[in-house]
């Protein structure tokens, strides 16, 4: 018996000692194996007498298992430092950037068209567009601007000859729909228009966004109402907004828009007005029954009070350095 | 329109500050743009007279005065302007004023001579003058008063930006309308003491065409000195309002076209053939302008003429030989009322633009002219004497602009404004503006005045109603509308989509001019005509876009030559091709196109670093076809364009129509664009895009899929698409999966062919695949492509 607690204290102090696992398979097979000293210790109960056999047999088994636990648990062990080391191995440089697409970015222009669609799309109102080449009747006639209407040399029109011209307002499209659809209306259309002038606060081509509401009992405090609304969401801000008694051919009562500005200078945002009779009778809607507002605003001008963009003619450059800034 | 704030307040005054007075006009529709100082800031600067004015004994140019300024003592002053002389009232800054840009006056020596103060120019004192040397006062200047005082250069030049239906507000006397209804008080004209005609000579007037002069007033003055210089009061007021002092009649016309807002026009009576006729030209006479230009008068439009020739474009512009001269010595004076119908457009299409047009074409009022007649014959005979004949008026009163009548509504200005005002407040509003008023029960009756051309509809009464009481005064309230759903088609596409993959996909959106640079787009689109703008702000900016590509390519160049070489850009806009079918004949057509360049990622620590080629490009666009859920529906074919490289070059076509097309640009177009290198483009027809098929949901087979890969050899000019397209004809139903995973050529394949190696996946939904089934698919497969493009299954 002494020989086995020998046998047994032997292997443990050697699986103990081992550092690596085939050396621990070489202890499984000395100790354990068909040919291991434990094994071997089994094949000496042939010469034990009856009474001693339980004895005996029950003391190799239990040195068997010591044996075994001991090899199982030193395995673990050692898996586990090795599993340890290689995650040590493994472990990267987490800082350095991933394999990504950049994002792009709309145009700041789009940006504040898209705001103002929902804006207005969440009251019902549809998006509509039109051609930017525009005859006489839609860019001026219609809307209220005979031929010698001083207006019209306020509007520095680009001609093709006198009857088509490069639309100087989105307005036409009012009267597109109008003369396609019957009220209640409600539209609003975005797009280029242009101007033959160019300096530092003005470019030949920029955006206007056109609202159009017409319906039964349409009116002036309304006008002020959605338009107030519609700031108050534009800046996210409790601005102080005016309305000015304006002029437009086309509107009547007339009004521009003003919002006070960080400076404390008053700043021309919008212009509107109750849609003139004579417009709604050239689209064959009657004023008597029908009334209707409109009103435009210049998309850069609230882009640049929007974004803090100082430069007009920056919209139209392209400088990648100035777009990626609108993400 | 400028005007000054104290001629102003000499007709109406209300106690208000400048500021108020500002807005207060602003905010009934007078915008204003600018106001401004007369003068720069200054004080310690009197009256003085030259009393002894001497030669400096050490420098030419200089003086030494004596200068008396109504205190006991003289002052010496050393004076440089050649001007000073004795006698003259100067403008004095004592020692201890300043004058602008904060110069302290000190007692100095100049070259040994003491000077306890300076003689000032108007440039010195910040007044907007031109003149040479020192200013001159008026010999009635009182010695010792303050300057400020004296001049009223506490006064400020108000600027109002007047929209077109104000031309009331084109005066003092209107303004000062205006700025009496809105403070409730009445306005005080200037008076004068009327002239009594002491001649009799008089010019007959015929009045041809009377529907576009219905009154004409002439009277002759004679004896008249032209050379007599304008009041300093008058020139004053005439430098606040913009106009330089010229001679005393040109002042006294400007200055009753300021107070009154009636153009007036002085003929050189020495240069007049007879009567005047006040007609249309005939289309063949000449005329030459006061400022030297000659101009064939047009036949529609309505001239002042002798028996002879014409003398002025009516309302507009006077002729050069009959105008007043520095030898004139007798004259006739014009006040009229020309219709704005017959002056409207006029002047504009000869290139003109006067003071006269500008307030004719908008309205005078036509009961002005005898008013502002006898006004204008005393100045001249009060500045530059002489006698003055009977006012010959020639007038056609069934042509001459009544009152409007209007009828206002109580329903309707309650409808269009959503808020009640009381009768008693409408009443007094209407009446104000100078309206008579009739009041019923549920109506006014309204006649408006003569000078406001504005009033012509309800709409009209409505807006002054609202403008007067303010429209920040009426409320804001949310509008109502009933609720009815628009129509919604899930197969649209929205275009926000389409922008927000390109985004996604590293896309920046450009935005460029609709117009471009003719030669640039020539080489785009090589002998396609494109819309010209006959008077564009450049030639680089004259040509309608074709397409896309011109403007994006100019982008891509921009941004290269400022170091940014990895461009990748989209832009969204109309096309204009013109179109004799088409509206406006011109095709605008709303297209989608993108370009890509440099490299096709920034560089990176884990990343391949490449230029792009064709196929980045073309992946971005097949995701975005990936949108429509038709992706079959879309092939791409070889194609050329004269922008593109030959043999990278794509149309793009839906069902069988070409909607686009993509491709590399063509190397020599790099050099014209300055392009750095590869660059790809495409454009696309949105509307061609923007539609897409409905999924329909097919049940996933419960049965394993299996994977065969072929690879085949065919000749390089086999199109792989054709290849794909034979194999899903074949494969039909139970093909589920089909993917080209590489393409090679070089050792092993035969120059002038190349392998394909492409993935099968095979599956049923009713029966899990045999071998057997499988192998025969895939024999199928392999024989009809080598019975179609000679195809040899690769060792």
């Amino acid at each position: 018996m002494s020989q086995l607690t020998e046998i047994v204290e032997q292997a443990l102090a050697a699986i103990e000692g081992t550092e690596d696992l085939k050396t621990l398979d070489e202890l499984r097979v000395d100790y354990l194996g068909k040919k291991g000293k434990i094994t071997d210790m089994m094949k000496m109960m042939g010469k034990l007498s009856p009474a001693e056999k339980p004895a005996f047999g029950q003391a190799v088994n239990q040195a068997k298992q010591a044996v075994q636990k001991q090899l199982s648990e030193r395995i673990d062990n050692l898996k586990a430092k090795e599993l340890e080391a290689q995650l040590v191995a493994e472990s990267i440089d987490v800082s350095l950037p991933g394999r990504r697409i950049d994002n792009g970015g709309l145009h700041p222009v789009t940006r504040t068209i898209e705001r103002i669609e929902t804006f207005f799309g969440e009251l019902g109102f549809s998006v509509k567009e039109g051609p930017e080449i525009e005859d006489d009747f839609h860019n001026f006639d219609a809307l209220n601007i005979s031929e010698h209407h001083p207006a019209r040399a306020d509007h520095d029109t680009f001609y093709f000859n006198p009857k088509v011209m490069l639309r100087t307002q989105t307005s036409g499209v009012q009267i597109r729909t109008m003369e396609n659809e019957k009220p209640p209306l409600r539209i609003i259309s975005p797009g280029r228009v242009y101007r033959n002038d160019y300096d530092q606060t003005h470019t030949p081509m920029f955006h206007q966004v056109e609202g159009l509401l017409v319906a039964e009992n349409v009116n002036f405090a309304e006008l002020k109402g959605i338009l107030h609304d519609f700031l108050r969401n534009f800046f996210e801000e409790d601005l102080e907004v005016r309305f000015r008694p304006s002029y437009f051919p086309f509107t009547e009562p007339s009004a521009e828009v003003d919002v006070m500005g960080k400076n404390g200078k008053w700043l021309e945002v919008l212009g509107c007005g109750m849609v003139h009779p004579n417009v709604l009778r050239s689209v064959g809607i009657d004023p008597e029954k029908y009334s209707g507002f409109a009103f435009g605003m210049g998309v850069e001008r609230l882009s640049m009070l929007r974004y803090g963009v100082n430069d007009l003619r920056s919209f139209f450059e392209n400088d990648l350095r100035f777009l990626k800034q609108f993400k | 329109m400028k005007f000054s704030e104290s001629w102003l307040r000499e007709w109406v005054n209300p106690s208000i500050s400048r500021e108020e007075l500002s807005h207060q006009i602003t905010m009934a529709g007078l915008e204003v743009d600018g106001i401004e100082g007369v003068a720069g800031e200054f004080s310690g600067v009197v009256v003085g007279e030259v009393v002894e004015c001497g030669q400096h004994p050490d420098a030419d140019k200089l003086r030494v005065t004596k200068i008396n300024v109504g205190e006991d003592e003289l002052i010496d002053i050393v004076c440089g302007a050649s001007n000073c002389r004795l006698g003259i009232k100067v403008a004095v800054a004592m020692v201890g004023a300043v004058l602008p840009g904060d110069f302290k006056i000190k007692k100095a020596k100049l070259r040994g001579e003491p000077s306890f103060g300076m003689l000032c120019s108007y440039g010195e004192l910040g007044i907007d003058v031109e003149s040479d040397g020192i200013l001159e006062l008026p010999v009635d200047a009182p010695i010792g008063a303050d300057l400020r005082d004296y001049l009223s250069l506490n006064d400020a030049v108000i600027d109002v930006d007047l929209t077109a239906n104000r031309a009331d507000c084109l005066g003092m006397a209107g303004l000062a309308r205006e700025v009496g209804v809105l403070n409730r008080q009445s306005v005080t004209e200037p008076s004068w003491e009327a002239v009594t005609p002491t001649i009799d000579d008089a010019i007959k007037i015929d009045l041809q065409a009377p529907a576009s002069c219905a009154r004409y007033l002439g009277r002759v003055v004679k004896n008249v000195n032209v050379k007599a210089e304008s009041p300093l009061w008058m020139q004053e007021k005439l430098r606040r309002s913009g106009i330089r002092s010229i001679d005393p009649i040109v002042d006294i016309t400007n200055y009753v076209l300021i107070e009154f807002g009636q153009p007036m026009h002085a003929f050189d009576l020495a240069q007049l053939a007879g009567d005047i006729q006040v007609r249309m030209g005939t289309g063949s006479e000449k005329l030459t302008l006061l400022d030297g230009n000659e101009i064939t008068v047009p036949a529609d439009t309505l001239v002042i003429s002798d028996q002879k020739q014409p003398l002025a474009l009516a309302g507009v512009f006077g002729g050069e030989f009959s105008g007043v001269n520095t030898d004139t010595q007798d004259i006739m004076l014009e006040c009229a009322f020309f219709a704005p119908l017959a002056i409207l457009g006029k002047a504009r299409r000869l290139g003109l633009h006067t003071d006269s047009s500008h307030r004719f074409e908008r309205g005078v009022d036509p009961e002005l002219q005898h008013k502002v007649m006898d006004r204008a014959t005393r100045l001249v005979l009060d500045i530059c004497g002489g006698e003055a004949g009977p006012v010959v008026e020639a007038k056609s009163e069934e042509h001459l602009p009544k009152p409007v009548e209007i009828v206002l509504r109580r329903s309707k200005l309650d409808r269009i404004l959503g808020h009640h005002i009381s009768d008693a407040e409408v009443t007094e509003i209407l009446e104000r503006l100078g309206f008579a008023v009739t009041v019923n029960a549920d109506t006014w009756e309204v006649t408006t005045a003569t000078y406001r051309f504005d009033m012509a509809i309800e709409e009209d009464l409505i807006e002054e109603v609202a403008r007067i009481y303010g429209y920040n005064n009426i409320p804001n309230t949310a509008p109502v509308a009933s609720l009815s759903m628009p129509d919604h088609k899930e197969s649209d596409i929205s275009l926000k989509r389409v922008r927000s993959m390109l985004v996604a996909r590293g896309f920046q959106e450009a935005v460029t001019y609709s117009f471009v640079d003719p030669k640039l787009q020539n080489l785009v689109h090589p002998g396609e005509e494109a819309m010209t703008l006959p008077n564009p702000i450049s030639v680089e900016m004259s040509a309608m876009r074709l397409s896309m590509f011109t403007g994006l390519l100019g982008a891509v160049g921009y941004n290269q030559s400022r170091q940014q070489n990895r461009v990748r850009l989209f832009e969204t806009g109309l096309r204009f091709v013109p179109d004799n079918t088409a509206e406006s004949n011109v095709r605008q057509q709303a297209m989608l196109g993108a370009v890509i360049s440099g490299n096709q990622n920034d560089e990176h620590w884990s990343m391949e670093s490449k230029t792009v080629d064709f196929f980045d490009l073309k992946g971005d666009l097949e995701a975005i076809i990936g949108l429509t859920v038709s992706d079959v529906e879309f092939t791409f074919r070889s194609a050329t364009h004269p922008a593109l490289h030959p043999g990278q070059c794509a149309e793009i076509l839906r069902n069988d129509r070409v909607i686009g097309i993509i491709g590399a640009v063509h190397p020599s177009l790099e050099k014209p664009f300055g392009l750095n290198g590869k660059t790809i483009v495409f454009e696309l027809e949105l509307d061609a895009l923007l539609h897409a098929g409905l999924p329909l949901a097919q049940t996933v087979s419960k049965f394993p899929a299996n994977r065969r890969d072929i690879a085949i050899v065919v000749d390089d000019n086999v199109s792989a698409g054709d290849v794909v397209k034979m194999i899903r004809k074949v494969g039909q139903n139970q093909l589920v999966g089909l993917n080209l995973f590489d393409v090679y050529q070089g050792k092993g394949v035969e120059p002038g062919k190349k392998s394909l190696a492409i993935a099968l996946t095979l599956q049923d939904n009713t029966r899990t695949l045999e071998e057997k089934e499988i192998a025969e698919m895939v024999d199928s497969v392999v024989s009809a492509l080598k019975s179609e493009f000679n195809a040899l299954l690769r060792d």
